[in-house]
């Protein structure tokens, strides 16, 4: 997708935890593979840490995709937490169709941190998949009531 | 004129309930009359907008507003109310939080005229008519106001200095915020005049509540036959308990019912939805992504149970308008 003349760059917010994902993050980093600057990596202890809000609250601040990335199934730091991931990711998609954005801009992925590679591969398709999609356009926050008063003089 | 404090109610977008909350007074209603002088409540007292006009600025103690805002009309009448107002209440979660009518913005204008004028089973409307600003009627011109795209709550359009929640208050706390005011002793700007935690705190079933829930499939209420006991969410009925505010002590759950949300979050919580999405996700029984989705496939219109009464004031608004189908 063009723009301008220029490519146009989907913003990612990416939840790392931190026993796995985060330290395939920075093998990547170390081993010099090179990856899509588009993502912006946030650390978190566990990816079962990561409330259902923030990914929304992602989305409302202009985030056109948000990557969830966490331990191998069965290799969790606290057991059970990326499994919670799982389930929180799975039951934010349906809500996400429900709200008309496309679920594919919500990627769950399982990095450990032996995969750097892993993670490049998983930044860089996304971020290609991002562009494909086009920027994400949310329902206009209502709190611009200065919104309503120009629709009814515009009427 | 007496120099009783001055107290108005007024009705938005609303279904009526709010007002049977203050009837619901009862006998109480009276210590409330022969405290203050009620000088504007369009649904029981016949007083108009230019009598509201006539008050000087500042002159009425409190406006209890409920509903949400729809019409240019009742965005009108808000801003007139605050005008008049020192204290604007937000009485009952279509004011508070946008309420039952905010679900409407699933949808567009359009699509809404189109579904309710046109398409509806009930409805037969051969000339295709929809409703329109101005129409003309033996020689007069009939107007009518603006239907906004979306809809408001309250404090997204005019300044709010407190919240009662529900759907709709209980006259309990009606009751004590109207004390509240008269005592002079305000709360903070922005309170909600309810406590601050979670249903499930003040809930006779706490106790029942397992100590580690999990759940393999969850139920609507006209699917089973609750027990009168225990824990619904535990009985697997999507209770929102969770994440809702205390406040309205249980009135569903003791009618077995499981909570919808009515009194909205907690003041730690921006967005309702997400926050009893993840706390369901959490208890689902299964690591098996099959499984899940089976076991997801249970609840059929998460956005609209997890958003039942807050989705004008939620993260992501409503649905996005190009993905509103024509």
């Amino acid at each position: 997708m063009e723009t301008n003349g220029k490519r146009y760059q989907p913003r990612i917010i990416g939840f790392l935890c931190n026993w796995c994902s985060y330290t395939g993050a920075d093998l990547a980093g170390v081993s010099r593979m090179k990856s899509a600057p588009n993502l912006r990596i946030i650390r978190v202890m566990c990816s079962g840490r990561v409330d259902p809000a923030f990914v929304l609250r992602a989305f409302r601040l202009g985030a056109d995709g948000v990557l969830v990335a966490g331990c191998h199934p069965g290799d969790c730091h606290y057991k059970q937490g990326n499994f919670k991931a799982l389930r929180r990711a799975m039951f934010l998609k349906r809500l996400l169709r429900e709200f008309g954005v496309d679920e594919r801009r919500l990627r769950l992925e399982w990095i450990s941190a032996s995969e750097g590679e892993r993670f490049a591969q998983v930044t860089n398709e996304f971020t290609e998949q991002l562009r494909a999609l086009g920027p994400l356009q949310l329902a206009a926050q209502p709190e611009a009531a200065a919104a309503a008063v120009q629709e009814v003089a515009a009427q | 004129m007496s120099a009783k404090p001055k107290v108005a109610f007024y009705w938005c977008a609303s279904c009526g309930g709010c007002e049977e909350a203050v009837v619901d007074l009862a006998e109480k209603v009276l210590d409330v009359v022969a405290a203050v002088d009620i000088v504007f409540w369009p649904v029981a007292l016949d007083f108009k907008r230019h009598d509201v006009e006539a008050m000087p600025d500042g002159s009425i103690l409190a406006t209890f507003i409920n509903g949400a805002i729809r019409m240019s009309e009742q965005e009108e009448m808000a801003h007139l109310l605050r005008r008049k107002s020192v204290v604007v209440v937000a009485f009952g979660s279509c004011a508070q939080l946008g309420g039952i009518p905010g679900l409407a913005n699933f949808w567009s204008r359009d699509t809404i005229f189109h579904r309710v004028y046109q398409e509806s089973p009930s409805t037969r409307n051969q000339q295709g008519t929809e409703p329109a600003l101005e129409t003309q009627v033996n020689g007069h011109a009939v107007t009518l106001p603006v239907f906004h795209e979306t809809v408001r709550s309250l404090n997204q359009v005019i300044d709010v200095d407190y919240f009662l929640p529900g759907c709709a208050p209980t006259p309990k706390l009606l009751a004590q915020a109207v004390e509240t005011l008269l005592s002079g002793n305000l709360p903070p700007k922005g309170s909600v005049l309810a406590p601050d935690t979670a249903l499930c705190d003040e809930c006779d079933r706490r106790e029942t509540k397992p100590d580690r829930m999990m759940i393999k499939e969850f139920h609507r209420p006209h699917q089973v036959l609750a027990n009168q006991e225990d824990c619904l969410l535990a009985q697997g009925l999507l209770c929102m308990g969770p994440a809702t505010r205390a406040g309205c002590e249980a009135r569903c759950v003791q009618g077995n019912m499981p909570c919808t949300g009515c009194f909205g979050p907690t003041s730690r919580v921006t967005d309702q939805g997400s926050k009893i999405l993840s706390a369901i996700a959490s208890i689902i029984d299964s690591t098996d992504e099959a499984e899940v989705s089976r076991i997801l496939d249970s609840i059929p219109d998460p956005a609209g149970t997890f958003y039942r009464y807050s989705l004008p004031v939620s993260l992501l608004g409503g649905r996005r308008p190009e993905a509103i189908p024509r």
